[in-house]
């Protein structure tokens, strides 16, 4: 699990409709917030697709964020897993340079890396890797030597540890009515 | 019962106890407009341009509580409307607005007439949508009044191709409503609510900060209830004007920009802001930094975003006010607050902020004096953007809930004359005074002939300084007196004009004439309008400069000489 500074991961479950994406990063745009990354794709329930958000900023902006998001009508649960015990992983395609005398050193790397090998030419090669932000980070790095000819990454999905799920629609009021800072403010009077 | 989509949106707006529409038609709407003759029970009121179907259904909102609906055409019919939509959903309006597109098939293809409503309108309403087939009609229209009216009131715009108009499908209406997403909290946390009591009961110089959300929340008895048992003194902001008698003792007025001083002071001393849906806007706030240093704040909104967005709270509640002010009510313990509110008078001597002075010239502060006293402070006040609303809001003596209509967070210049309109066709009973600046109202004049067609009995006061009085005012203190742009050396003859269209209309331009005038347009039985040749020079005081705080107040100079504000 990556943890970066400032950094924060949001899952929130959306209903599946024609033009959702565009309402959710819209609003990012125009109110200012940064999203690193967003993964987007169907979710175990009908209709509902469930998006991945990294977004930079400190706990005041996530709070806003959050709270931006429900206002949404077609936002039905966003939560916070910054603080959460989860696991989080990225896929990125590299396609590199590799010819007859550098293939097996490439080969090496993708080894140690546990990164798979998916398209062989005469003159390059396409590597799969999934893994946290940092590993694919170092992997495209150490790969650049040879010539990074392109890459593509899919953005963070996460996911609680555990048995705990992000509850389903139909269990009680939406979470973010009663964030849980509020409950921390009582602490602090 | 087999109906093609024009029927089932009539059927729908009739289910929904609409019994007017605002609105124009053109070619993509039209199918529906063939159908209404079939439903004479909504009356249609043709507008002469969109922004006012928008701006009139939100003065219809505004004024009654009920669900303000405006149609336009796909293009430019749309576009049109996005002025009124973006002031409804900065105020919380609740409006519905019905907009024709171009057929199925020919979306996406630069039709004749096409534009992406549903994207353009995103960031302006609460919610939009376009149905792409009839069968979906009755759940749109039904999710689109069910939204706009509840939580926090806002605009959703329903867009319709065409040919989903013509199309024929079984009507059903849905029975209930299924939205995941949106179940707006309306009781508040229990805990928080004894939190928020003992904090009011603790306090030593609490104030209640009243905005829009006490109106649209009705919660006038339940606000007066709370701080008549605790005389916590009640600051309004610009929306919260009329959410509390203004010749109530413990009412303060308005703080902020243009407020009076005494309650920005009164803020700035305090222990204790209770904001009740009010959202710390920068034109009450100026710097935050510097705002209510010493205070804690107790922030009741039905808007969780609005909570913590601006000022650092210490105790959010999110719900409908009416109900949370009702569960806090049982909470507080009576107070007397003697030597705060005595503190609070004193500053009102020292800083007095609303002296009229004995300027020879007319001003129009004199006139919205003189129409609150004629008036008796009952009027349904509808404003425009800029120094005359300031001035209504500072000198018109608010006694009635609910009674100042004015465009607050989009600031929209030319919202006078819809707004007054809709508000008119929403409360007939009720005098509505329009208070028009030279500037807005010439940007939405057309629908005079709107309203004297439907016999729409609305007095109009134009502020007319041949100015746009409140830019005049920034370039004379934050830029020298670079007076450029802002001058009307060519104005109509607005009496000449108003009889064109068909008003009794009037020109005043001495004190003398003032009530004279005020009380021949109101015995007058029909739409009329004043022409007031104010004096150009005049400035809003208080000000505290954009930005900055209580500290650098500017209060009304002594001689008419104000030196250039610097920082």
């Amino acid at each position: 699990m990556v943890t970066v500074k400032n950094s924060h991961t949001l899952v929130a479950l959306v209903q599946d409709k024609p033009g959702v994406l565009n309402r959710i990063s819209g609003m990012f745009r125009r109110r200012g917030f940064n999203i690193s990354s967003l993964a987007v794709g169907r979710s175990e329930l009908p209709d509902l697709s469930r998006m991945t958000f990294v977004v930079e900023g400190d706990d005041a902006t996530v709070e806003q964020v959050t709270k931006q998001l429900y206002k949404l009508i077609d936002v039905v649960r966003v939560s916070d897993l910054s603080n959460e015990p989860i696991v989080a992983r990225e896929m990125a395609l590299i396609k590199v340079r590799a010819t007859s005398q550098t293939r097996s050193e490439v080969m090496q790397i993708v080894d140690i890396f546990r990164a798979n090998i998916i398209d062989v030419s005469p003159e390059s090669l396409i590597i799969e890797v999934t893994g946290d932000e940092d590993k694919i980070t170092s992997l495209n790095e150490l790969l650049k030597s040879f010539g990074v000819q392109e890459v593509m990454r899919t953005g963070r999905v996460a996911m609680l540890r555990g048995a705990a799920t992000q509850a389903s629609p139909s269990n009680g009021t939406r979470r973010a009515n009663t964030p849980q800072h509020y409950q921390d403010y009582e602490a602090i009077l | 019962m087999k109906l093609t989509g024009a029927q089932m949106v009539c059927e729908c707006l009739i289910r929904e106890g609409v019994d007017v529409v605002f609105g124009i038609p053109g070619g993509a709407i039209l199918p529906l407009y063939q159908t209404m003759p079939e439903y004479p029970q909504i009356k249609h009121i043709l507008v002469r341009h969109e922004q006012g179907a928008a701006m009139g259904a939100d003065g219809y909102y505004r004024a009654s509580g009920r669900v303000g609906v405006c149609m336009a055409t796909s293009g430019p019919g749309a576009t049109n409307l996005v002025t009124g939509l973006a002031c409804a959903y900065m105020d919380s309006s609740a409006l519905v607005a019905i907009t024709g597109q171009v057929a199925r098939g020919a979306i996406g293809k630069d039709a004749f007439q096409e534009v992406d409503t549903t994207g353009i309108t995103l960031p302006v309403t609460k919610h939009n949508m376009l149905v792409m087939s009839a069968s979906d009609v009755p759940r749109a229209i039904h999710e689109a009044f069910y939204i706009a009216s509840t939580g926090r009131p806002g605009p959703v715009l329903v867009d319709i191709p065409k040919d989903v108009l013509n199309e024929v499908a079984e009507f059903v209406f849905p029975e209930g409503i299924d939205l995941p997403g949106y179940k707006p909290t309306m009781e508040g946390n229990p805990t928080q609510i004894k939190t928020a009591a003992r904090l009011i009961n603790d306090a030593k110089r609490p104030v209640v900060l009243a905005g829009h959300g006490v109106i649209l929340s009705r919660a006038y008895d339940e606000m007066r209830d709370l701080v008549e048992k605790t005389h916590i003194p009640v600051i309004t902001t610009l929306l919260g004007v009329s959410s509390f008698p203004e010749t109530h003792p413990l009412s303060i007025g308005m703080p902020g920009m243009h407020g009076v001083a005494y309650a920005s002071m009164a803020i700035d001393r305090a222990d204790l802001v209770i904001s009740l849906g009010a959202r710390f806007d920068d034109r009450v706030t100026g710097r935050i930094s510097a705002f209510a240093p010493k205070a804690k704040i107790i922030h009741i909104d039905i808007d969780p975003s609005v909570i913590g967005q601006n000022v650092r709270t210490h105790v959010p509640i999110v719900g409908d006010l009416k109900r949370v002010l009702r569960a806090l009510n049982k909470e507080v313990k009576p107070n007397t607050h003697g030597e705060w509110l005595e503190e609070i008078e004193q500053l009102r001597q020292e800083h007095p902020s609303l002296r009229l002075g004995d300027k020879p010239k007319l001003t129009q502060q004199f006139i919205i004096k003189m129409l609150s006293d004629i008036t008796q402070g009952k009027a349904i006040i509808v404003t425009g953007v800029g120094q005359h609303q300031m001035w209504a809001a500072q000198h018109y003596t608010f006694t009635e809930p609910n009674s100042l209509i004015t465009s607050g967070g989009l600031g929209s210049m030319g919202f006078e004359v819809p707004a007054a309109m809709g508000a008119k066709v929403a409360c007939p009973e009720k005098t509505v005074w329009s208070i028009c600046g030279d500037g807005g109202f010439q940007m939405t004049m057309c629908d005079l002939a709107t309203i004297v067609e439907n016999k729409i009995n609305v007095k109009f006061a134009i502020m007319n300084n041949h100015f746009l009085g409140m830019v005049r005012q920034w370039q004379h203190i934050f830029y020298k007196d670079t007076f450029y742009a802002t001058q009307y050396t060519g104005n109509p003859d607005f009496v000449k004009l108003a009889e064109a269209f068909g008003l009794y209309a009037l020109r005043v331009t001495d004190k003398s004439q003032v009530a004279s005038a005020i009380q021949s347009a109101m015995a007058h039985d029909g739409p009329a309008l004043i022409d007031f040749t104010v004096d150009p020079e005049e400035n809003v005081y208080p000000m505290i400069p954009p930005g900055e705080s209580i500290g650098e107040i500017m209060e009304e100079p002594a001689s008419t000489e104000v030196k250039a504000w610097s920082r």
